[in-house]
């Protein structure tokens, strides 16, 4: 899906020499890549390579020890999440994070949260000013909805969907907040070979038709080999290899580390 | 009464087409609403004059493109705003809309585009037009794909590919150059001209394109509105497929003639929460989704509180005796009367809410035989269904049941101005002002089917009761003898097995051979359900229908079917003697059912033979192997070892006596 007018395109985010240790325990060591404007990139690495811990550092969660940050031009070394959020990041997590007791709609709702600007009080009134925003942000959350074909659960709480169309769900919130860059912690585990195809269009048409950049963990080979532009590899906190899919592939080190076909 | 009908459709002149019907609802009664749709969760709605302005942009923008006077318009998607005004634009133009069955497989669609030469199709999205531009190369006729909805359609860079709202400002430009067109246009059309040519999805060989004129839509919706008495304050969800005959009447011919107003679900999943806000006052359904709305309110209360379902169950019982005398307008005594309100106050009246069920007048049923018991529990909530025969051929209404005289096993009296008869072979017979006019280049099926004195050949067996009341029995091609020359109606055996919630799918074999065998498809949700309640675990389809308690279960169904076969004299020696319980669901998408969910039976037995020789010879199991087709079109096949059951047939009592 690389489209040619995107590829040459300047870096949305670039990640320096990032290093993240817990105590003795180094998660990430000097890791460097960069993520252009408009593509789909993917992090792959055998378990406990650091790849949700990269996207949490993406996402201010944690805060590395050594390394910047550049996103949208602006570097940084310390940032919280909801700092992140206000500019322009949304994710979904690994094992689903939605308000289970709350509806579909509700829970998108909750992701205009950043963008509605009227205070506290005019809400809770529902008056004038915060009434039409209201309304402005429902209507943006119905063309999520009606993005994401999920019409038919929009007032089903979420705790009762099953498992797949919660991953929906999720990411319908991310993308009510009309994030700039999408990270996505493996938005197909688990789910059968119908509702990953759903899920892969569902990316695809994300970033085809709003060009939202896209950043996603994922274990199926052939999903990332299929939707991403380029992959990033980890192993161990290091950085193994950077390419295409094609290249990746093809490289020796990664055959060895994680794809795990015999070579000789 | 059916005369004075015709009478003012003839005096009243013009309105002998649906683009005219239009023009008058536009002039007539322009702010109030034609159609409404559910889209970004909020029903948008168009009045008759919205209507008309999208249908006259529609048309010009298509005039635009080079459809011509004569041309036949594709049209194919869900039920939605802009393919129903899509058609009623083509209509305007002298041309004819050929609606499809939206959920064909682009193989399935190849043969009616072919045969249909539409050079214009419009379709609903993109999922359509990838089916469309599939056929590219076996239908060089099509030249253009005008799609409604954009989504996901900016990488096409295709010459032939079009957007409706381009289309639309074309039509718009059009328009403002020569504003006499439209109008000039829609006067050239005249009540012998084709009004549609509807495709029968047809049980065996190729579909049929059932040529309908003006004069026979306009006027069965006409008569069939008079008889049911509908208003412009009526109310309608199209949610049936719009290639079908009923739809095409329901939601679309009648609200023109009446002007009521139709509305189009969100979406196919969304069916049953739109049926619920819209609150339709005439509803039509065939029988599986009365039976599936019951599956799951059964299955609902099983998993309900006990009190709940003790008051459910005391007051079910009440409307059972009460609720249906009352909708005939029976007296009765007044301890039911007044138990019968109280549950219309607990139970029946909330339940109907819940079902959408509440504003109901008139509710049909037809398309194939439902059971007793299914139709008895909507009649006995006061909720009215009916059932009604008919056909694509006739314009939908041969028979209908009348207010008052209402019999689960027939399918009512004539409808206004029809003619019945049943000829020597049992086959019935029947003339109309709705009969079509021709099969679609297929003057060969045109004859065999229709007379020259104007009687059709309805293929279906059956007889006028001492009421007058007719009874269907079975295909009449399907209607066979045992080897011992007991009469055998294989629809009839079939559809006793199918009223039991725990059947979905029934195929009885027996036309010449020695005794009656059926292949048995279980219903997943109410087996599941049960499974789940008695802890049978089970990890597919496959597996739960092969579970011996299961095969018990249909077991003792069969058994019923034949008890209630052996009270038959005619019937008695037709019961079913063996069964298997098939490893998958037939499916159309393999073939086995048509689009309209009828058993392809010839196909059924030849894919299956393996199975129909086991369930004939003295196997006890028998292994087979069967290609199956998933809903993205790959193929795969799945092996299953199957048991075969016998069953003891009942006595027969009738033969006795």
């Amino acid at each position: 899906m690389a489209s040619p007018e995107t590829s040459p395109a300047a870096p949305i985010l670039e990640v320096e020499n990032v290093s993240l240790r817990f105590g003795g325990v180094q998660a990430l060591s000097e890791v460097s890549f960069d993520v252009r404007k408009g593509e789909v990139r993917a992090i792959i690495g055998p378990n406990g390579a650091g790849k949700s811990s990269m996207l949490n550092v993406i996402n201010g969660f944690y805060h590395p020890q050594d390394g910047a940050i550049t996103f949208k031009g602006v570097t940084r070394r310390r940032m919280r999440t909801h700092e992140a959020a206000a500019q322009g990041i949304a994710r979904t997590f690994q094992n689903i994070a939605l308000f289970k007791g709350m509806t579909t709609l509700d829970n998108i709702m909750t992701g205009r949260n950043l963008k509605m600007k009227r205070n506290f009080l005019l809400q809770a009134l529902y008056l004038g000013p915060a009434r039409r925003e209201e309304m402005a942000h429902r209507e943006f959350a119905e063309r999520v909805i009606d993005f994401l074909e999920i019409q038919a659960i929009r007032k089903t709480p979420v705790s009762r969907l099953p498992y797949g169309l919660q991953k929906r769900v999720e990411l319908g919130r991310a993308l009510a907040a009309e994030p700039d860059m999408l990270l996505l912690d493996e938005p197909m585990a688990g789910m059968n070979t119908e509702e990953k195809e759903d899920m892969c269009r569902f990316i695809l048409d994300v970033n085809g038709e709003f060009g939202t950049t896209v950043v996603l963990i994922e274990h199926d080979m052939g999903v990332v080999m299929d939707i991403s532009d380029r992959v990033v590899v980890l192993d161990y906190g290091r950085l193994l290899a950077d390419g295409t899919p094609d290249e990746v592939r093809r490289n020796p080190l990664v055959i060895d580390a994680y794809l795990g076909t015999v070579h000789d | 009464m059916a005369d004075t009908g015709a009478g003012t459709q003839r005096s009243s002149g013009a309105l002998d087409t649906f683009p005219k019907l239009l023009k008058r609802n536009a002039r007539e009664r322009p702010e109030r609403f034609a159609l409404r749709e559910k889209e970004f969760g909020i029903w948008q709605s168009w009045t008759w004059r919205d209507l008309e302005t999208e249908v006259r942009e529609l048309a010009c923008g298509l005039a635009e493109l080079g459809f011509e006077r004569g041309d036949r318009l594709a049209i194919i998607g869900d039920n939605r705003p802009r393919l129903y005004a899509a058609m009623c634009a083509a209509q305007s133009l002298g041309g004819i809309p050929v609606p499809m069955y939206q959920d064909s497989v682009a193989k399935e669609l190849g043969y009616v585009m072919e045969h249909a030469e539409a050079r214009i199709a419009v379709a609903e999205d993109q999922e359509q037009v990838d089916k469309l531009l599939e056929l590219r190369d076996s239908c060089p006729k099509l030249e253009r794909i005008v799609y409604v909805d954009p989504r996901g359609m900016r990488h096409y860079d295709l010459p032939e590919l079009e957007s409706c709202a381009e289309v639309q400002a074309k039509g718009r430009e059009r328009h403002r150059r020569d504003s006499a067109f439209w109008d000039a246009e829609v006067a050239k059309g005249t009540g012998s001209d084709p009004c549609i040519i509807l495709y029968t999805s047809g049980t065996t060989g190729n579909p049929k394109g059932v040529v309908l004129l003006f004069d026979n839509v306009v006027v069965m919706a006409g008569r069939g509105a008079e008889f049911d008495g509908l208003g412009p304050d009526d109310e309608v969800l199209a949610y049936l497929p719009m290639a079908w005959v009923g739809d095409h009447i329901f939601s679309f011919a009648q609200s023109y003639v009446v002007g009521f107003c139709v509305s189009c679900p969100e979406s196919g999943a969304t069916v049953l929460e739109d049926l619920r806000e819209i609150g339709p006052t005439y509803f039509f359904a065939p029988p599986r989704i009365f039976e599936n709305l019951l599956t799951t309110v059964m299955i609902r209360m099983e998993d309900a509180s006990r009190p709940k379902r003790r008051i459910f169950h005391y007051f079910m019982e009440v409307a059972r005796r009460a609720g249906i005398p009352l909708l005939g307008g029976e007296p009765l005594p007044l301890r039911d009367r007044i138990l019968y309100r109280l549950g219309e106050l607990l139970v029946y009246g909330p339940l109907k809410n819940t079902l959408g069920f509440s504003r109901i007048r008139i509710a049909y049923t037809a398309g194939e035989a439902i059971g007793p018991d299914i139709f008895d529990f909507y009649r006995a909530l006061g909720v009215n269904v009916k059932q009604l025969y008919g056909q694509t051929e006739s314009t939908v209404y041969v028979t209908m049941q009348p207010d008052g005289e209402i019999k689960s096993d027939t399918v009512g009296t004539p409808a206004p101005g029809v003619e019945l008869k049943v000829n020597d072979d049992g086959e019935v017979l029947y003339r109309s002002p709705g009969v079509f006019h021709e099969y679609y280049k297929n003057p060969e099926a045109t004859a065999q089917t229709k007379t020259p004195e104007g009687w059709v050949h309805t293929g279906d067996a059956g007889f006028i009761d001492d009421d007058g009341h007719l009874k269907i029995i079975d295909r009449a091609k399907d209607v066979g003898k045992l080897a011992d020359g007991t009469l055998f109606a294989p629809k009839y055996i079939e559809n006793k097995l199918k009223f039991f919630p725990q059947i979905k799918e029934a195929v009885a074999f027996g036309d010449g051979r020695a005794h009656v065998a059926a292949l048995v498809n279980i219903d997943l949700e109410a087996v599941g359900s049960w499974a789940e309640r008695h802890n049978v675990a089970y990890a597919s389809y496959q597996e739960l229908a092969a579970h011996p308690r299961v095969l018990d279960i249909v077991q003792d169904c069969v058994a019923r079917v034949n008890a209630d076969l052996a009270s038959d004299a005619q019937l008695a020696g037709s019961q079913v003697t063996r069964f298997i319980s098939l490893h998958k669901e037939l499916d159309a998408d393999d073939g086995e059912l048509t689009r309209t969910r009828k058993i392809r039976r010839r196909f059924v037995a030849e894919r299956y033979s393996e199975l129909v020789d086991a369930l004939y010879g003295g196997q006890r199991t028998c292994r087979t192997r069967t290609e199956v087709t998933f809903e993205d079109g790959r193929t795969g096949s799945i092996e299953a070892e199957l048991e075969v059951r016998d069953v003891e047939p009942a006595l027969a009592l009738a033969k006795a006596s």
